[in-house]
């Protein structure tokens, strides 16, 4: 790196990274994301619905006494008629039961004074099969019935080990929730940053300043120190993000476990059958993942590889249409070149999360195009360290083969104001001496 | 001993040939006048000699060496449409192109702040660009260009957007960095100031170089055998007395109620002989050699080749 190129990489870092905007974002982002995750969680705390009172008219005289009222459904045995139940002010609806229920095929009828809710039918529904099972059990005579059906019950979980690795534990959903939150940090880096580069150089040509800078520096110094010095500001974001993550699994998590879950934690790890854990098998392992500095600082470490590779790539023929544009309506066409692929990749990240061993996830992860969010989505479930390596090399070098072609259309689009140049155009203008 | 030599330089874009075997020299220490019409080649073949864009064939050679990458700090290049970034504080941009040219931080910083007392601006150091005028953003671009003591100056309209004050701050800026040996080439459409300011010029229309040679002997080769007449009487008595003598006229007002009637005296007659003939058919009142501006001759230049 010549020294003309890092006093270009300074200044576009410094006006970047002094501005107010770039502080905010990076502190906004986690906060935001950590809200998305928490939003579900809240919303379903609170929209608990409030408690309804139904009648019950029951005629097979066997069901209604042993409905048990939950916290949103009150339930109220009547001897009234079906008429006169509905007519009844302040409740909120009427159950009937048909004498047949007991035979286990007869239709119940709801009548809800107001909307009915999915939950209040499915909490009837399955308390009245319940009940109609086990009496229907009951007449056959057996002897201690109730004894029998509590041994047969199970409850089996499942834990997964990986074999090929050494780690630990690894939670399948944890893994799935990493890839899929990594790659939308890439796609989004890529995105933001690659357009960044887009329209500051289409300000530059706007505003002349570029007419100065070039007769001090070579085009393709200039494109080059600004597609690093941008890439510089989206490495600063995600260290800085890494840095947050990092901190939080080695500091903050260990202290707000709750000691029986860290300590459970600690007996999983070293082989406790799981009938002897409290909590689910699921939820430790990825809460013993999320503690794991190293695998933590690994993620991240790969993240700004594959983002540094991949913003590189997208970067360069960002820079290339915005040098052939005079403003940024017109590079939308031109742009679809790199949104195209960049979607594809995402699509495919997310298949690859779900199944991170197929081959379409495999073949992906070495096309350069989409290889860094397939990569990031497959990463967190742990894959040879072969593919990671094929996979970066083949993400740099294409970098400095798109480069030298995106150079060889800059140099001659800065210079070209007015009409909006078609493919073709571009194409002629690499032939340019 | 000259520091610039262009030899058949030509540059062609698509479908259009932007250069057509273009040469030119500049003398050391001279200021070198590149005119022509809008179009004609000039903003090209400037970006060569800045060494941003390579000519198709020909060559240019800097200071006694074909031009390299490495000598564009030896240049400084004040385009025409020229900009600064708008959210960078004016110090801070201006240290930012010093340090482009190859000066430290420090030696720019100090640098710097010379021109800006002398030019008065001092105060601007920790304005953000956007907070300037037009006038003042010049200014600034003008110190970042002979920032770093360049052997060769491009100005490519450099007055433009200065009022008439600044305009003489600057032009005298001009002639002081001659001086001081710094060779200049100076690229405009404002005809006056080339008579004023220029020893050589270079005429390019279409890409081709029409016109090349010294100011002062180019408008006398183009003076020859011009001349005015102030007179009063019948002009067209006095103009077909003197018919088989000249081969062009053209008539105007003179002061005092006079006409005026500028003469092309055809090859090999002498002025005297004119004189006779105006004094005979006129009461002739003055009679002089007309010096042609710089802008007829671009004029004329310019029609002729199409």
């Amino acid at each position: 790196m010549d020294s003309k190129t890092s006093i270009i990489i300074g200044r576009e870092y410094m006006e970047r990274v002094s501005k107010k905007s770039f502080l905010i974002t990076t502190i906004l982002m986690p906060v935001l994301m950590l809200g998305l995750m928490l939003v579900p969680v809240l919303i379903a705390m609170f929209s608990e619905s409030e408690n309804r009172q139904l009648m019950v008219i029951d005629n097979s005289g066997k069901i209604a006494q042993k409905l048990q009222n939950t916290s949103s459904l009150t339930f109220a045995a009547t001897d009234l008629t079906l008429d006169s139940a509905r007519s009844l002010e302040g409740i909120d609806g009427v159950l009937f039961i048909p004498a047949e229920a007991l035979t286990g095929q007869a239709t119940m009828q709801i009548y809800t004074n107001g909307p009915s809710s999915m939950e209040i039918e499915s909490v009837i529904t399955s308390q009245v099969d319940d009940i109609v099972e086990s009496y229907k059990l009951s007449t056959y005579g057996i002897e201690n019935l109730d004894k029998i059906i509590e041994s047969i019950t199970s409850d089996v979980k499942l834990q997964s080990i990986r074999n090929d690795k050494e780690s630990t534990e690894s939670s399948t959903a944890l893994s799935y929730m990493l890839g899929f939150v990594l790659t939308i940090m890439l796609y989004m880096c890529l995105l933001l940053y690659g357009q960044m580069v887009m329209t500051s150089i289409i300000e530059e040509k706007n505003n002349r300043v570029l007419e100065i800078v070039v007769s001090s520096v070579k085009p393709t110094q200039l494109m080059l120190g600004k597609i690093c010095g941008i890439g510089l500001v989206a490495v600063t974001q995600i260290v800085i993000w890494g840095v947050l993550m990092v901190s939080m699994s080695a500091f903050l998590l260990p202290v707000l476990l709750p000691e029986t879950m860290s300590s459970e934690m600690a007996a999983l790890s070293e082989g406790a059958t799981t009938a002897s854990l409290s909590y689910d098998v699921e939820m430790l392992q990825a809460i013993s993942m999320l503690g794991n500095v190293s695998y933590i600082i690994e993620l991240f470490g790969l993240l700004l590889l594959f983002l540094v590779g991949g913003f590189m790539l997208y970067a360069a023929i960002y820079a290339a249409i915005g040098s052939a544009v005079d403003n940024i309506q017109d590079a939308g066409q031109l742009q679809s070149v790199v949104v195209f692929p960049i979607i594809i990749g995402v699509a495919v990240a997310m298949a690859a999360a779900a199944d991170p061993a197929s081959s379409l996830s495999l073949w992906t992860s070495f096309i350069p195009f989409t290889s860094p969010m397939v990569m990031m989505a497959r990463i967190p479930f742990g894959i040879p360290a072969w593919e990671i390596v094929v996979s970066l090399v083949i993400l740099f070098a294409s970098f400095f083969v798109v480069v030298w072609f995106a150079a060889k259309i800059y140099r001659v689009g800065i210079f070209m104001y007015g009409k909006k140049p078609t493919f073709a155009e571009l194409i002629k203008w690499m032939r340019y001496k | 001993m000259d520091l610039l030599t262009v030899s058949e330089v030509t540059k062609n874009y698509a479908g259009h040939t932007a250069l057509d075997n273009v040469s030119l020299s500049v003398r050391q220490g001279s200021v070198y006048g590149l005119l022509g019409p809008n179009g004609a080649g000039k903003t090209t073949l400037i970006r060569i000699i800045n060494h941003i864009t390579a000519p198709d064939s020909g060559s240019v050679v800097f200071d006694g060496h074909p031009l390299t990458q490495a000598d564009v700090a030896q240049i400084g290049y004040l385009p025409e449409e020229r900009g600064l970034y708008k959210k960078m504080k004016v110090g801070d941009q201006a240290v930012f192109f010093a340090r482009l040219k190859g000066l430290s931080k420090a030696d720019a910083t100090r640098a710097l702040k010379e021109w800006f007392d002398r030019f008065e601006i001092g105060s601007w150091w920790n304005r953000k660009v956007e907070e300037l005028s037009k006038g003042m953003a010049q200014k600034v671009q003008f110190i970042v260009t002979v920032l770093h003591n360049p052997k060769l100056l491009i100005f490519d309209e450099p007055f433009s957007g200065f009022d008439p004050i600044n305009a003489n701050l600057l032009r005298d800026e001009i002639l002081r960095l001659r001086d001081n040996g710094s060779t200049i080439i100076f690229s405009t459409h404002n005809m006056a100031s080339v008579e004023e300011i220029c020893d050589d010029i270079t005429l390019i229309n279409n890409g081709r170089n029409i016109l090349t040679g010294n100011v002062d002997e180019i408008r006398r080769d183009f003076s020859r055998g011009r001349y005015s007449i102030d007179f009063e009487g019948d002009s067209s008595r006095l103009a077909s007395a003197l018919e088989p003598v000249i081969s062009t006229f053209s008539l105007s007002e003179a002061p005092r109620g006079r006409q005026r009637m500028d003469i092309v005296v055809r090859d090999g007659v002498d002025a005297r002989s004119v004189i006779g003939i105006a004094n005979e058919t006129s009461r002739l009142a003055a009679f002089n050699e007309t010096m042609a501006s710089m802008n007829d001759i671009f004029i004329n230049a310019v029609s002729k080749q199409k």
